[in-house]
């Protein structure tokens, strides 16, 4: 079996006498969409940063293609081919959606210390910018300001910004978080569409959207991960089916 | 030695004094997310109201409720004109406008008081010394002020560690959400915390009177050096303040009484003062550097 | 097209009005005019160089003034030690000629800013106000202490830096080079705020977050940033000792680093032109209240609350909001 394109082993992350994250190993092969699911409070989102090297994990080891990241900021992660999506969008509001695609695209070509070179009416980073936006069905919301944005319009922005950057690994926080029926659909295909390119671990509450989309599902509940196993392992399997009856949660 | 011992309680009385700024000053950002320029002026409003009082009425204690006094009338004013109106916004406003408010009370206060310092001597009572080892006699006006800090730090330390608003106070400081979330009228915290922030620089004024002079810009100067410690025990925190005053008020009075001394067998006498009391003024910011090169949050960081 | 194409009217229309301001000042009989569009220059190129950091990048720095007095003490040493013929640490010659001090100034703060900044972009927010603040006091009290330049009293500059075949004992002309001066900064700081260095700095006050996740090192290009502005305030420091003929402690005291503050907020924080009238705002507020009372601080202290409380986006917004007109 090749290298993993993520491996983590015994990650740990307490706070004060919270276990967050309680001994996760987990792994991510090639082209691979690895959901991870759990219940609200399981930890998914502290999971999610601690790989991405906003937070310190307090033990264990995360390794991005066979090399370990533990030691590196969240910029040489992204370098490495690591990149996420935010739950919450995170985007910089003052800017279109297009600059927020070709500030990312500015980065990852190198370093931005070019003081005297005009960023806006650069074209071929416009014309690279505004590719990403077609490919995640926004090409014709380029010029819109992100606080003029749709919900769903952000959700999908947050993606293009992640490809932006050329990744291996996509950590996708709840891509499908707060859309419409039509809008999960159209997130959906569009994970599709990307599969077998990028490799993904995907954080999502949607079990619609799990079951059409993983490979292979991780159950996390209380910062454990309970089991991990294909769709139909994790529907048959009686921990979760207690874990998420216990906390009257859906599945399916 | 025994000099060696009065500069270490001279220290620990300037100590003192900043930390009752600094315990204001870092509560005030640690719970309401402020940063409170103008807390130098209350502390200056204090010393005028109480010196004032005091020169008048011939008595000193008098001093102290009107100092008081004045602080929590100011303070309830700041906060409710101004203050109140910032909490939403960044801190650039909220630098601004404190910014704003320390020129008009220096200005207000050279209108009523006009531009001679006001002098006033010790109480009676403590005008004298005592002899605290053989041969160590130190000014009681001094060793009160010092009894006074210790004092209200200690009793702060009760208010924050066993009452309920001081377990609120405890919380904001680590998790000003939480609070929010939690459903207490923030308002009334944000009230109590600003004006007892108040009440303290007031006092610290007011005890100032006697040692240092009364005039308007005094309130500036304490503010900056509090900044420092503020930031060397970290943002937030009591108990940072608290031993980074002590620390500063030493570490400042060792400076200023030994630094040109050390110079002048290195140099010539003139040059060796000139230098020396250059140098032991850009102490503390030269220590300030140093805690932030090992620990850019400070020494006692508020939020782990 | 034309509403660049009126922007570009505009600039001309100002420009025009910049050059010919000597000429009428002296038809209507106020030579004091030429000095207060000088210092209006000066201090707009130090607003708009705080403004770089505070305005496009976040960074809230207190300490501005220090590079301003910092560039202006780098002309009164060098001056010093021209006329007494000492050489500076004994080998550096010092020198007169404005064309060498004003680059020595603007490297010079630069440095200052790159240690300060080093220091102070270790922390963010409400503890780097705090700490600018306290560097900036710091360098106040160094130059205080130093008796061999004026100490306390600063330092007097006898002749204003020479320039070959200009009069620098004329005000009019000390206009004119500052003039220059400050076209040529203003056109270097709109080049790079729209460069992509600038369009990093302006992401990174939006989201930090954001910026690390696109793979962006935000402290090397903050400090950079904090670096370029360090030195945009020496040059007005410097330019600024040469038309006083002094440079001293006062410049780098707190309260310049609070007025150039409040030039950036009455113009408009995150505009390139908008400290320049913040600056021309402040200055002739400050002239007026000052001739009309001794107390003009009180005056300034209610305007500037006023401005934060209740109007976002100082005097060009407030105009615009006015006028109804949208940029």
């Amino acid at each position: 079996m090749s290298t993993p394109i993520l491996k983590v082993e015994n990650l740990q992350k307490r706070f004060g006498g919270l276990t967050a994250t309680d001994d996760v190993s987990l792994t991510v092969t090639a082209g691979e969409i690895h959901a991870l699911i759990g219940p609200n409070g399981a930890g998914k989102t502290t999971l999610i940063s601690q790989l991405f090297g906003e937070l310190a994990h307090d033990a264990g080891s995360i390794a991005l293609n066979g090399q370990k990241i533990d030691a590196l900021s969240t910029p040489d992660r992204v370098a490495r081919g690591l990149a996420r999506t935010f739950q919450i969008t995170c985007l910089l509001p003052d800017y279109t959606a297009l600059q927020n695609v070709s500030i990312a695209c500015q980065v990852h070509r190198g370093h931005s210390f070019h003081f005297m070179t005009d960023a806006h009416g650069n074209s071929e980073l416009k014309e690279e910018a505004q590719s990403y936006l077609e490919r995640v069905g926004l090409s014709d919301r380029g010029g819109a300001l992100v606080a003029n944005l749709a919900h769903g319009e952000r959700k999908q922005l947050e993606l293009a910004i992640a490809l932006a950057t050329r990744p291996r690994l996509l950590l996708l926080d709840e891509p499908m978080a707060g859309l419409g029926h039509v809008e999960t659909q159209q997130m959906v295909a569009l994970l599709r569409s990307l599969k077998g390119q990028f490799s993904m671990l995907l954080v999502e509450h949607d079990m619609d959207a799990v079951f059409a989309l993983a490979d292979r599902i991780s159950v996390l509940v209380y910062g454990r991960i309970i089991a991990t196993g294909s769709a139909e392992e994790i529907r048959r399997n009686a921990d979760v089916k207690t874990a998420y009856l216990g906390e009257g949660d859906e599945l399916c | 030695m025994t000099l060696f011992l009065e500069q270490v309680l001279n220290g620990l009385q300037l100590g003192v004094m900043l930390f009752l700024m600094a315990a204001g000053l870092t509560l005030i950002f640690g719970i309401m997310g402020i940063i409170n320029l103008a807390h130098g002026s209350i502390y200056m409003i204090g010393a005028y109201a109480g010196t004032y009082v005091a020169m008048e009425t011939g008595v000193y204690y008098a001093g102290i409720p009107a100092a008081l006094a004045a602080a929590a009338l100011t303070g309830s004013a700041m906060e409710f004109l101004v203050v109140r109106r910032l909490y939403k916004r960044d801190h650039l406003d909220q630098v601004l406008a404190t910014f704003a408010l320390i020129l008009i009370s220096n200005q207000a206060i050279t209108l009523l008081f006009g531009r001679q310092p006001l002098f006033i001597g010790m109480p009676e009572a403590l005008n004298s010394s005592v002899e605290l080892l053989p041969g160590l006699f130190y000014s009681s006006y001094r060793l009160a002020i010092i009894a006074m800090g210790l004092l209200v730090a200690l009793g702060l330390y009760l208010v924050i560690n066993r009452t309920r608003i001081g377990m609120l106070v405890r919380a904001g400081s680590t998790n000003r959400d939480m609070v929010r979330a939690l459903g207490v009228d923030i308002r009334l915290l944000y009230t109590i915390v600003f004006g007892l922030g108040a009440l303290l620089a007031g006092l610290a004024g007011f005890m100032a009177g006697p040692i240092l002079a009364v005039q308007v810009g005094m309130g500036e100067q304490i503010l900056i050096t509090t900044f420092v410690v503020v930031v060397i025990g970290g943002v937030g925190s009591i108990r940072g303040a608290f031993f980074a005053s002590l620390i500063i008020g030493v570490f400042d009075t060792m400076l200023r009484a030994y630094l040109p001394g050390l110079l002048r067998q290195v140099m010539a006498g003139s040059e060796a003062d000139a230098l020396g009391a250059g140098l032991s003024s850009m102490g503390i910011y030269l220590l300030m550097a140093l805690v932030l090169l090992i620990r850019p949050k400070g020494l006692f960081p508020a939020h782990s | 097209m034309t509403q660049s194409s009126s922007k570009f009217l505009i600039s001309v229309c100002v420009m025009v009005a910049l050059v010919a301001l000597p000429f009428f000042a002296d038809m209507l009989g106020q030579p004091a005019l030429t000095s207060l569009a000088t210092r209006v220059l000066i201090y707009g190129i130090a607003a708009a160089s705080l403004n770089f950091v505070l305005g496009f990048g976040g960074m809230v720095s207190f300490g501005h003034a220090a590079f301003f007095g910092v560039g202006g003490y780098v002309v009164g040493i060098l001056y010093q030690h021209y006329a007494s013929g000492e050489p500076l640490f004994g080998f550096l010659p010092g020198t007169n000629q404005l064309l060498v001090t004003l680059p020595a100034a603007v490297l010079i703060s630069g440095a200052v800013a790159a240690v300060i900044g080093a220091l102070s972009l270790r922390t963010s927010g409400v503890q780097f106000i705090m700490i600018t603040l306290a560097f900036a006091q710091m360098l106040f009290f160094f130059f205080v202490s130093l008796k061999a330049y004026g100490g306390d009293d600063g330092l007097i500059i006898r002749r204003a830096n020479e320039v070959p075949g200009l009069n620098m004992r004329d005000k009019q002309t000390i206009y004119y080079v500052c003039l220059v001066a400050a076209i040529v900064f203003f056109a270097l700081l709109s080049k790079l705020v729209n460069s992509r260095f600038g369009y990093v700095i302006a992401g990174l006050r939006q989201s930090e977050q954001r910026m690390a996740a696109i793979g962006l090192s935000a402290y090397r290009y903050k400090l950079v940033a904090f670096v370029i502005s360090g030195m945009g305030a020496g040059l007005a420091g410097a330019l600024m000792a040469n038309f006083m003929r002094f440079a001293s402690p006062d410049m780098l005291h707190w309260t310049k680093s609070g007025e150039l503050m409040v030039m950036v907020i009455l113009g408009g924080v995150g505009t390139v032109f908008g400290p320049l009238i913040g600056a021309g705002t402040f200055i002739v507020l400050e002239s007026l209240l000052a001739s009309w009372t001794e107390n003009w601080q009180l005056g300034l202290g209610l305007i500037l609350l006023f401005v934060v409380l209740y109007t976002q986006g100082g005097v060009q917004a407030l105009l615009e909001r006015v006028f109804g007109r949208r940029s």
